[in-house]
C-alpha cells in the first residue's frame, strides 16, 4: 500500500540521491577551478577542457533536475530557500550562467573577450558553484533564519508565507564555520575527484603525473574539513520533530543517532567514506593504478545521499529554522500533495531508462579519448 | 530616474520579463532551426548528397551556438521562481512545479544526451544513429518546450486543481486535464510553430546574404528551398492556432482581449482594429473618450476571431469591470467590486477556517471553509484595491499585439514570393527580395517577444488568472536587492549576447565549407 508518508520518503529518497549525483559531477566544477594551476603547458590544458566539456551539461542539467525535483516534491523548501536565502542562490545561479556560455564561446572565434576571459568564468564557476553549493548543503544541518506563517496569506497588504529573518539573505550562511568547511569540503572533494578522472582519462602520461601530485593538496584539506565537519555535527545538536504532535526540539547527537537508528543508512555513510578514501589512497599509492575514480566516485555519491537521509529521516526537520524552530521544515510539512507526488513517482520510473540511455549513447560512443575538442566544427 | 525607485513588485517583474525575453531571444531559434537542420540532415541520409550533409553541419554549427545561452537563461529562470516569487511557488507549486520537474527528467537529460552525440558522434556513429540523435535533440527541445508551456497555460488557465486550507496552497487533483486542457494545446503548438517560423526566417535570410554575397550559392539555394517551404507551412499554421488563441482568451481572458483591442466599450459585431494609435487624451476606463484614433478597422471581425460569430458580444474594459453582460458560459458576469468582495469574503473565510481548527471547532471551520469554496473562484480579487488594478497596460499590449500580427502576414508573403522566386525564377537575380528576407531576421525575433508580451502583459495583474495577482505572489525581500540582481542579469545578458551575437556572424561568414580544424578527425565516416 502507497501511503502519503512513504512517498514524502521516496521524494526524499530521490532528492538525497540527486544531490549525491550532482555532488560527484561537480568534478567538473572542480577541474575549472585548477584550470589556471594544474596543467604545465596548453596541451594538457586543452586534454582538461576536452574531457570536461563533454560532462559540463550533466552537471548543468542535474542541477536543474535537483531544482525541479525540489520545486515538485518540496515546494515549500523551493519557496522559503531560494526566496529567503536571495544572495546565495544568486551568486550560485550567477557562476552557473558564467559557465553554461563558456564551454561553447571560448575557443570560437569572434568571442569578443578572448579564450582567457571564459577560462577566468569557468575559475569562477569552479570555485564559488562547489563553495556555495557546499554551503548550502551546511545550513541543511545549522539552521537558517527563516520563518513560516501560511495564515500571512490573509493578511492582504503583508501576503508573504515565508519570511527571511536578516537583510543578508543568504549570505550570512557563509560566515558560519561550520557551513564553510562543508563548503571547503565540497570545493577541495570536487578537486580531487576531478585529478582522480583526469588521471583515468587522460592519455597525457605527463598529466596524469602531476595529478597525481595535485592530490596530496586536494585531497588532504578536503579529508580534514570533512572530518571536522562530521564530527562537529556528530558531536552537536540536531533538529528533531515529534512523530505525534509535528513540535520541532533540538535534540543532542541527532545526527549521530539517526546514523545508528538507521543502520542501512550509517552502513551506507560509512562504505561511501570508505568508498572516497579507497578511491584516494589507491591513486596516491600504485602510480600504475586508474580507476581511483569509480570508487571515489560511488562513494560520494553513496557519502552525500546517506547525509541528506540523515538531514531528513527519521524524524528531523532537513532545513531547521535558527528563527523560529517550529517553523522548521521536515519532509511531512514541507512536501507536495499525496496526488502530485503520486504522479511525480510515476514519472520517476522513467528515470532509470533516462539513465539507461545515457550510458548506452555513450558506451556507443566509445571511449573518451577517441574525440577532442573542436571536432564538431 | 523615477524607475529606480519602483516597488519590489515593479522591480521583481521587470527581473522576470528580462530573463524571460532573454530567453526567448534563443528558445524559438532552437526549435526552428533544430527541424531544419533535422530535415536536411533526413535528405542527407536519403538521398546521399555530401551538399545536405554540409548544409545540416551549417545549420547545426549555429545551433550549438545558440543552444548554450538558452541553457544559461533558462536555469536563471526556473530558480527566479523561487528566489522572486516565494508566494507563489508555495501557493501553486504543487501543481507548478510537477511540470518542470517532469521537463528536467524527460527533456532536458535527453538533450544533454543526443546533442553531444549529434555534435561529437558525426565520425563515430552510423548515418542512421546520427540521424536518430538529431531528431532526439530536436525531440528533447519540443517536450521540453510543452512542459514549459503547459506550465504557463495553466496560470492563464488554472484547471484541475483544489484549494486546501489546511496546508493553504492550490493542490493538483487531475494531471491530464492540466495537460490537455485546450488553452495549454494551443498554447503549446502556437508558441512551437512560431520558433519554427523563426528558424525558417532565420534560414531564409542567412541564406540570401550569401547569395547577396555571391558565394556557396548551391548550399544558399538548397537552404532557401527548406527554409521557405517550412515557413509557409509554419506561417499558415501559426495563422490557424493564432485564431485558437483568440478563442481562448476571449472565453478564459477577457480583459486581455479588451487590453488587445483597447476595447472599453463592448457591444456586438465589435470590429477588429488594423491599425490605430491610442488616443493620449484617454485617461481614465470610465471617461468616455474615444480610444483610438485614425484607426483602419476589420468590421465585426473580433467578434468572429473571438466567438467564431460576426455579431458575438466582445466585453470592453468599461463592461468587465461593471459587470452585468452575459459570459460565454451563460452566467452573468459581476462587477469589480462584487468580485473584490467575494474575494475579501473567501480571505477572510480562510483566516476564520484556521483559527476554527486551531480552536478545535469543527462546526464554525465547516462554515468557514464552505464559505471559502464559494467563493474561492474570486480570492485574487481580494486583493486589488481599485477597479485600475485589473487593467493590464494597454498600450503595450494593443501596440505588441499589432506588431506580432503585422509582421506576421509579412512573413507570410515574404515565405511565399521566396519561395516561387526559389522554385519558379532566379532568386539569385530578385536582389530587393534577398535584403528583405535578410532584414527580416531580427523582425522574426521581434514578433516573437512582441507576442510574449501580450500574453504576458496582457494579463497583468495576475500571476495565476483570478487567484493570485502578482503583489501577492513575490517573495519577501527588499527591491533593492532585486534592482541589483536586475542590473548584474541585465549586463551579463546583454554582454553575452553581443558575444554570441559576433561569433553566430563570424561563423556565417566562415560558410557551410569551412573545413573541420587539422587532427580533430580520428576516423574515417562510416
Amino acid at each position: 500500500m502507497i501511503t502519503y508518508s512513504f512517498l514524502q520518503h521516496y521524494w526524499w529518497f530521490l532528492i538525497s540521491l540527486l544531490g549525491g549525483l550532482l555532488a560527484f559531477l561537480l568534478f567538473v566544477q572542480g577541474g575549472q577551478s585548477m584550470l589556471f594551476s594544474l596543467p604545465g603547458n596548453d596541451g594538457q590544458k586543452k586534454i582538461m577542457l576536452s574531457l570536461l566539456g563533454r560532462k559540463w551539461e550533466y552537471t548543468f542539467t542535474t542541477l536543474v533536475t535537483f531544482g525541479g525535483a525540489l520545486f515538485a516534491s518540496f515546494p515549500l523548501f523551493y519557496s522559503t530557500s531560494f526566496g529567503g536565502a536571495y544572495w546565495l542562490w544568486m551568486l550560485i545561479l550567477l557562476s552557473f550562467v558564467l559557465q553554461a556560455v563558456s564551454y561553447e564561446f571560448r575557443s570560437r572565434p569572434g568571442n569578443v573577450f578572448g579564450t582567457k576571459t571564459y577560462d577566468i568564468f569557468l575559475f569562477i564557476n569552479g570555485l564559488l558553484g562547489t563553495l556555495l553549493i557546499g554551503v548550502v548543503v551546511g545550513t541543511f544541518f545549522t539552521g537558517s533564519d527563516f520563518t513560516v506563517a501560511r495564515d500571512n496569506i490573509t493578511t492582504v497588504g503583508a501576503p508573504v508565507i515565508s519570511r527571511w529573518g536578516n537583510a543578508w539573505h543568504g549570505l550570512e550562511a557563509v560566515a558560519d564555520p561550520r557551513n564553510l568547511c562543508l563548503g571547503a569540503a565540497m570545493l577541495f572533494l570536487a578537486r580531487t575527484l576531478a585529478l582522480l578522472l583526469f588521471i583515468n582519462r587522460a592519455g597525457d602520461e605527463a598529466l596524469r603525473a602531476r595529478c597525481r601530485r595535485g592530490l596530496w593538496c586536494n585531497a588532504l584539506p578536503f579529508v580534514v574539513f570533512f572530518l571536522v565537519f562530521v564530527v562537529w555535527t556528530f558531536l552537536g545538536n540536531g533538529y528533531a520533530v515529534d512523530a505525534a504532535t509535528g513540535e520541532v526540539v533540538v535534540q543532542r547527537h541527532k545526527y549521530f543517532l539517526n546514523m545508528v537508528e538507521m543502520p542501512a543508512v550509517g552502513i551506507a555513510f560509512l562504505l561511501g567514506v570508505a568508498g572516497v578514501l579507497y578511491g584516494i589512497v589507491v591513486s596516491l599509492a600504485c602510480a600504475g593504478v586508474r580507476h581511483g575514480i569509480w570508487a571515489a566516485g560511488i562513494g560520494t555519491v553513496v557519502t552525500v545521499a546517506s547525509l541528506l537521509l540523515t538531514a531528513g529521516y527519521n524524524g528531523t526537520a532537513f532545513y531547521p529554522s535558527n528563527a523560529d524552530l517550529q517553523s522548521s521544515l521536515t519532509i511531512f510539512n514541507a512536501s507536495s500533495s499525496f496526488f502530485t507526488l503520486k504522479v511525480m513517482s510515476v514519472v520517476s520510473l522513467l528515470i532509470p531508462f533516462v539513465l539507461a540511455y545515457i550510458v548506452y549513447a555513450w558506451r556507443y560512443m566509445g571511449p573518451y579519448e577517441n574525440y577532442r575538442m573542436g571536432e564538431m566544427l | 530616474m523615477g524607475f529606480l525607485t519602483a516597488s519590489l513588485v515593479e522591480w521583481s517583474r521587470a527581473q522576470f520579463a528580462m530573463t524571460a525575453m532573454y530567453h526567448w531571444v534563443f528558445v524559438p531559434l532552437t526549435l526552428g532551426l533544430g527541424v531544419v537542420m533535422a530535415v536536411m540532415e533526413t535528405l542527407y541520409v536519403r538521398t546521399g548528397r555530401e551538399e545536405w550533409r554540409m548544409a545540416a553541419r551549417f545549420w547545426m554549427r549555429l545551433f550549438g551556438i545558440n543552444f548554450a545561452f538558452g541553457v544559461a537563461t533558462g536555469l536563471v529562470l526556473e530558480f527566479q521562481f523561487g528566489t522572486n516569487w516565494s508566494n507563489y511557488s508555495w501557493f501553486v507549486g504543487d501543481i507548478f512545479g510537477a511540470p518542470l520537474a517532469i521537463e528536467a527528467i524527460l527533456a532536458f537529460f535527453m538533450e544533454a544526451t543526443f546533442i553531444s552525440l549529434m555534435f561529437f558522434g558525426w565520425k563515430k556513429l552510423s548515418r542512421g544513429a546520427h540521424l536518430a540523435s538529431t531528431w532526439l535533440t530536436v525531440a528533447g527541445a519540443t517536450i521540453s518546450a510543452l512542459w514549459i508551456l503547459v506550465a504557463n497555460a495553466w496560470m492563464q488557465y488554472p484547471v484541475g486543481m483544489e484549494f486546501n486550507p489546511d496546508t493553504v496552497r492550490n493542490e493538483m487533483h487531475d494531471f491530464w486535464s492540466i495537460l490537455l486542457s485546450p488553452v495549454a494545446i494551443n498554447k503549446f503548438s502556437h508558441t512551437v510553430l512560431s520558433g519554427w517560423v523563426l528558424g525558417a526566417l532565420f534560414v531564409t535570410g542567412v541564406s540570401a546574404w550569401f547569395l547577396l554575397r555571391r558565394r556557396n550559392t548551391d548550399f544558399a539555394l538548397r537552404s532557401l528551398k527548406v527554409g521557405t517551404a517550412f515557413g509557409v507551412a509554419a506561417s499558415l499554421l501559426v495563422i490557424a492556432t493564432g485564431h485558437g488563441s483568440a478563442t481562448n482568451v476571449a472565453r478564459y481572458q477577457p480583459m486581455k482581449l479588451a487590453a488587445m483591442e483597447a476595447l472599453y466599450d463592448g457591444y456586438e459585431g465589435v470590429e477588429l482594429v488594423g491599425v490605430g494609435i491610442l488616443n493620449p487624451q484617454k485617461e481614465s476606463w470610465d471617461d468616455g473618450v474615444q480610444p483610438v484614433v485614425g484607426r483602419i478597422a476589420f468590421p465585426k471581425m473580433l467578434s468572429f476571431l473571438g466567438f467564431s460569430d460576426f455579431n458575438a458580444f466582445v466585453p470592453g474594459i468599461r463592461d468587465i469591470i461593471e459587470g452585468g453582460y452575459e459570459m460565454p458560459d451563460g452566467r452573468e458576469a459581476l462587477s469589480f467590486e462584487e468580485m473584490q468582495a467575494r474575494g475579501r469574503l473567501a480571505i477572510q473565510a480562510l483566516a476564520e477556517y484556521r483559527s476554527a481548527v486551531e480552536a478545535g471547532d469543527a462546526a464554525a471551520a465547516a462554515v468557514h471553509k464552505e464559505e471559502l469554496r464559494r467563493n474561492y473562484a474570486y480570492f485574487g480579487y481580494g486583493y486589488l484595491e481599485t477597479p485600475e488594478a485589473l487593467i493590464p497596460p494597454v498600450g503595450l499590449t494593443f501596440y505588441s499585439f499589432r506588431i506580432m500580427v503585422v509582421l506576421g502576414m509579412w512573413f507570410i508573403l515574404l515565405f511565399l514570393v521566396a519561395g516561387f522566386c526559389v522554385w519558379k525564377r532566379d532568386i539569385a537575380r530578385q536582389r530587393w527580395l534577398l535584403w528583405a528576407a535578410l532584414l527580416t531576421v531580427p523582425l522574426g525575433y521581434l514578433a516573437g517577444e512582441a507576442g510574449w508580451v501580450v500574453a504576458e502583459v496582457g494579463r497583468q495583474p495576475w500571476a495565476i488568472q483570478d487567484i493570485l495577482p502578482v503583489q501577492a505572489a513575490i517573495s519577501s525581500i527588499s527591491a533593492e536587492s532585486v534592482r541589483l540582481t536586475f542590473f548584474i542579469f541585465l549586463v551579463l545578458f546583454s554582454v553575452l549576447l553581443v558575444a554570441e551575437v559576433r561569433i553566430m556572424l563570424r561563423q556565417i561568414k566562415r560558410g557551410p565549407d569551412a573545413t573541420v580544424p587539422a587532427g580533430t578527425i580520428d576516423k574515417p565516416e562510416k
